[in-house]
């Protein structure tokens, strides 16, 4: 059983507000006891492994986008039964309303988020604002440890196609809009790895042909919410250039980053067809023959004139 | 595994990692992010005098100093990193236990993949575990390039 959608303002601007709720609501939703039944499970998932033992939401469980998403062996996620075996300890059911929340703007939450819609869970939120701002409005933390009834999850199998690119499908895509959120030296190739961040060892520097540079904290306000609808057209439409109906892919170095930008474009601006790479820069970047481009222009398709 | 090559205080750290099953090992590093003392006074307003390791998740800013005692100099460790990084603070603190106040030669002799002893690869991911492998690496080489001398404090 779903949990009541919330109503504001802001997020009714958007095309699917049902995908965002606020820190009061979440708070009152947590007052009234909606976790614990299972209807309502909220979820940490932060860049950082230890964070959440430091303190989280009272009530949260943890999932952790490398140690439980990702699969071991393979450069893959987890696989239906693995990922219903999960759900199911961390409380959830497959009609669970689940809401995520982490920090750094959430950019790891809509990375859990984005990989729970692979699964097609339903009704998965985030939380605007993530983590910090729940910190910053002086709303408590715990380091009680959760107690989660364990949940009812069914076995279902992933279905990558409609959210999740490969390098295959981006080839094919070329001449469609793409999406590079990473860091302008990223874009235009003067280093391949964010700013103070590990080198992850892509050995050519650059991007994709003919995709925007639209880095992906500025879908976040500065208090790690996301901006307004016409905020986000502003970025995404009128600079970016993309319009209604387009078909997009956006990626980054992993595709944790692209997550965020991917929730903003799909449910925020409701463009249908949006679809995360998350080989990304790391695949891209070494892959051979693919094409790239230098340099702060898009480029063109090789072989288009 | 072998653990002889290393001194013993951080012999005895890996010893403890080791002994425990994989969540009480994030529990025990968790424990270490609490543990790692601030800067002195007189670091705190001088950023210049420490650099970062910038193969770390978080900001992880580091310095070395060489304290001369009659018997030979000692290597101190200074690292600042912010508490919502408690991983990085973590890492931090098992090389500060671990290292501080040992001579050149005794931080040199400690084997570069050290981190990796700790058994915590599995659990918190060997993207993650570069870090703590960098900061060690930043470290010899201060020590091993020469290092600011101070006087021991009282």
């Amino acid at each position: 059983m779903a949990v009541a959608v919330e109503t504001n303002e802001k997020f009714t601007a958007y095309a699917h507000p049902e995908r965002l709720v606020s820190t009061a609501w979440l708070a009152e939703a947590l007052a009234s006891g909606a976790t614990a039944d299972g209807s309502l499970v909220v979820v940490e998932s932060d860049e950082d492994v230890l964070l959440y033992e430091t303190g989280h939401i009272p009530g949260a469980v943890k999932i952790d986008w490398h140690t439980d998403l990702n699969d071991e062996v393979t450069r893959d996620y987890i696989d239906g039964a693995d990922f219903a075996a999960l759900a199911a300890a961390k409380g959830i059911s497959r009609d669970s309303t689940v809401v995520i929340y982490g920090d750094k703007s959430n950019w790891w939450a809509a990375y859990a988020l984005w990989v729970f819609t692979l699964f097609g869970h339903e009704d998965v939120r985030l939380l605007d604002g993530g983590r910090d701002k729940w910190i910053a409005e002086g709303r408590g933390l715990t380091t009680d440890k959760t107690e989660a009834a364990p949940g009812e999850y069914p076995v279902v199998e992933r279905n990558d196609a409609p959210i999740r690119a490969f390098k295959e499908d981006v080839l094919a895509h070329l001449g469609k809009p793409l999406i590079d959120v990473r860091s302008p030296e990223e874009y235009t190739g003067v280093r391949t790895h964010m700013p103070a961040y590990p080198e992850e060892g892509a050995l050519r520097g650059g991007h994709i042909p003919t995709a925007a540079s639209v880095p992906w904290a500025r879908a976040a306000a500065e208090d790690g919410t996301y901006r307004s609808r016409p905020e986000l057209e502003a970025i995404y439409l009128d600079e970016a250039g993309l319009t209604a109906g387009d078909d997009v892919v956006a990626y980054c170095r992993i595709g944790e980053r692209s997550s965020h930008t991917w929730f903003a474009l799909k449910y925020l601006l409701g463009f249908d067809s949006v679809r995360n790479y998350d080989g990304s820069w790391t695949e891209w970047g070494n892959a051979v023959r693919v094409p790239i481009v230098k340099g702060a222009e898009r480029g063109e398709v090789p072989g288009s004139n | 595994m072998t653990t002889y090559k290393l001194p013993a205080a951080l012999a005895e750290i890996v010893e403890d990692f080791q002994a425990l099953d994989e969540p009480e090992r994030l529990q025990l590093l968790l424990e270490f992010s609490r543990s790692l003392p601030p800067l002195p006074e007189r670091l705190k307003d001088h950023p210049e005098l420490l650099e970062q390791v910038v193969e770390c998740q978080s900001p992880l800013f580091l310095t070395v100093e060489a304290e001369k005692h009659d018997d030979g100099d000692r290597v101190r460790l200074y690292f600042q990193a912010p508490p919502e990084a408690p991983t990085t603070r973590g890492f931090a603190s098992v090389l500060f236990d671990g290292l501080d106040g040992l001579t050149a030669e005794e931080i040199l002799a400690v084997p570069d993949d050290m981190p990796h002893q700790l058994g915590l690869t599995r659990a918190i991911t060997p993207l993650r575990m570069r870090g703590m492998t960098a900061m060690l690496g930043r470290i010899k080489r201060k020590v091993a390039g020469g290092l600011r001398a101070i006087e021991p404090t009282a």
